[in-house]
């Protein structure tokens, strides 16, 4: 299947600094793709490339089949900016239904749009009243209108509470189980971790790591770590027993490599005996990001 | 393309609206004409002219002033405002071309200014009309004065537009719109008297001096307008001093200045990068 969004190559400078050097990554049909990285990193550099904002200085990008900014790429990009903003005079209704006008839809539709996103109630009355999360909303309900191929999100779930983020996420869910293409920078990470198929760190302007979270938890090779609860008394057996294990407050930590994790596993089921519980914690997605964001340097 | 032009102009309407510039414009335009008209009813006899008459040559000194002000004032923000709001990304994201945009925005703006101009016009005339019946015949003064106000404030609301996608940030935009108003209506006007009693009539003053007049669309509006009434005589100044320049030049210089200014307008909002 062709990809919806391609890039080769793209370098883009800023007055001699680096905001991207030499990234390539593609989202196809259907695909949620998270990007995460430091403040600094290029992400939102990377998204307005997408969207035509700013122009590349060199590499090829290929947005629906159509150069970016291109009217045919913006008429299937929908686009929502971090800190989404709109004119306080306005109400939402009001700006929602411009929106459905610029992009050749009937603006009578607009009401059920903000429904959908829980601002039916709010709809008649000025953007200048809103919270920020309500103007979030406004944001993604424009992100919507009509059908996306694209979707091109600027961390959308930023001031949104849990609730309203797990409805934002099911919107997401069904947009791309209708063959739109997704692609959302986020700076949280369990939420990313749960609702994305693919990741993609970017670190100072580059690509450092791209993949599923379980491919890229086999690249970082990261530590598992194992909490064992001891019975009564037996906890000196299992630091004589395990060698790499030392004591914690009351529980015994022991940490190997993934690949020793079953050898290790296996020594522990040894003494179930002596063991009232164990935990293993896998790396989380946090230190997986660090490990790769670290590797360049920061 | 239509459909998104009118879009444009729909939303700019209700902002405006709710800026309440819809009333600054009427009650600007409305209270300088009556004050005016109060005012320039006193030399009438003198001239022969009919009350209205006089009252459009009053009108037209005041416009010169007040009509690009106006413009200025409601266009200086139109991309700088956008930009500093951080909506404009959002926007240029949308399957809409940039003079689209623009157009809209021209479109509400002007509709504005029209309501205002038929406002104060209409107000001024009124009372023309009421003193003196026979000031009827001055109708068609009145309506090119409309009219080619109108076609004055499409001109600086373009450049308006220009400044504002130059500045970038609101208060630059201010500055520059000011700074351009003074220029164009005032400091023009003395330069260019200041040059010809220099010049004490040499070629400046007849080869230089027309063109520097029809350059400026201030000016050009201001010749056309008096040199159509025959009412030039109320009017003192570079109107008086002008009387020699053929009327279809003024025209043309009133027609050609709101497409130019509309394509400087969207070459300049074309180079903003959000």
């Amino acid at each position: 299947m062709t990809s919806t969004l391609t890039i080769s190559n793209l370098t883009k400078d800023f007055g001699g600094v680096k905001a991207l050097s030499e990234v390539s990554m593609h989202v196809a049909p259907g695909e949620r793709v998270a990007l995460l990285g430091h403040n600094g990193a290029g992400k939102s550099t990377m998204m307005k490339v997408i969207l035509g904002l700013v122009a590349a200085d060199s590499g090829e990008i290929s947005v629906c089949g159509a150069a970016p900014g291109d009217a045919d790429a913006r008429s299937k990009v929908a686009y929502l900016p971090e800190n989404a903003m709109f004119h306080s005079a306005l109400t939402g209704l009001e700006q929602i239904s411009y929106y459905m006008r610029l992009r050749g839809e009937d603006s009578v539709g607009a009401m059920a749009l903000l429904d959908k996103v829980g601002l039916g109630a709010a709809a008649k009355r000025r953007i200048g009243t809103y919270s920020k999360g309500m103007r979030q909303r406004v944001g993604l309900a424009q992100a919507l209108i009509g059908h996306p191929r694209l979707l091109v999100l600027d961390e959308p779930t930023s001031g949104l509470d849990p609730v309203s983020r797990r409805d934002f996420y099911e919107l997401l869910d069904a947009l791309a189980a209708e063959g739109a293409a997704i692609l959302l920078s986020s700076h949280a990470l369990t939420e990313v971790e749960a609702r994305t198929d693919r990741l993609l760190i970017l670190s100072r302007g580059r690509m450092v790591a791209e993949g599923s979270l379980a491919e890229l938890r086999r690249d970082a090779a990261l530590p598992v770590a194992m909490h064992i609860t001891a019975i009564n008394g037996y906890d000196a057996d299992i630091l004589a027993a395990i060698p790499n294990a030392i004591r914690v407050n009351d529980a015994v930590h022991v940490t190997c490599s993934q690949d020793e994790k079953l050898a290790t596993l296996a020594q522990v089921a040894a003494m179930k005996g002596k063991i009232a519980d164990i935990e293993v914690i896998p790396p989380s997605l946090e230190d997986i990001y660090s490990h790769f964001s670290r590797r360049d340097g920061q | 393309m239509i459909a998104r032009i009118l879009a444009t102009a729909i939303i700019e309407l209700h902002i405006a609206r709710r800026n309440l510039w819809v009333v600054i414009a009427v009650g600007l335009m409305v209270v300088f004409s009556l004050v005016l008209s109060a005012v320039g009813s006193a030399p009438i006899g003198e001239l022969g002219a009919d009350r209205l008459s006089v009252t459009v040559a009053s009108l037209t000194s005041l416009s010169v002033y007040l009509v690009p002000l106006v413009a200025l004032l409601m266009s200086f923000d139109a991309v700088a405002g956008e930009a500093e709001r951080g909506t404009l990304p959002l926007l240029l994201t949308y399957p809409v071309a940039r003079w689209e945009v623009l157009a809209g925005k021209l479109l509400a703006h002007c509709a504005i200014l029209i309501i205002a101009l038929v406002a104060g016009y209409g107000a001024a005339a009124a009372i023309a009309i009421v003193n003196d019946p026979a000031a009827l015949s001055g109708i068609g003064a009145l309506w090119r004065l409309t009219w080619t106000s109108s076609l004055l404030g499409a001109t600086f609301l373009g450049i308006g537009y220009a400044l504002s996608s130059l500045a970038r940030r609101t208060s630059g935009a201010a500055g520059l719109a000011i700074g351009l108003w003074l220029g164009s209506v005032v400091l023009y006007d003395l330069a260019l008297l200041a040059a010809v009693v220099a010049d004490n009539g040499g070629s400046f003053t007849k080869n230089v001096f027309p063109a520097a007049l029809l350059a400026n669309p201030a000016d050009a509006f201001r010749l056309f307008n008096l040199t159509a009434s025959q009412a030039g005589g109320v009017a003192a100044g570079i109107g008086g001093a002008a009387g020699t320049i053929p009327q279809w030049q003024s025209l043309m210089s009133i027609l050609l200045w709101p497409v130019f200014a509309l394509w400087l307008a969207s070459a300049a909002f074309r180079k903003v990068e959000p």
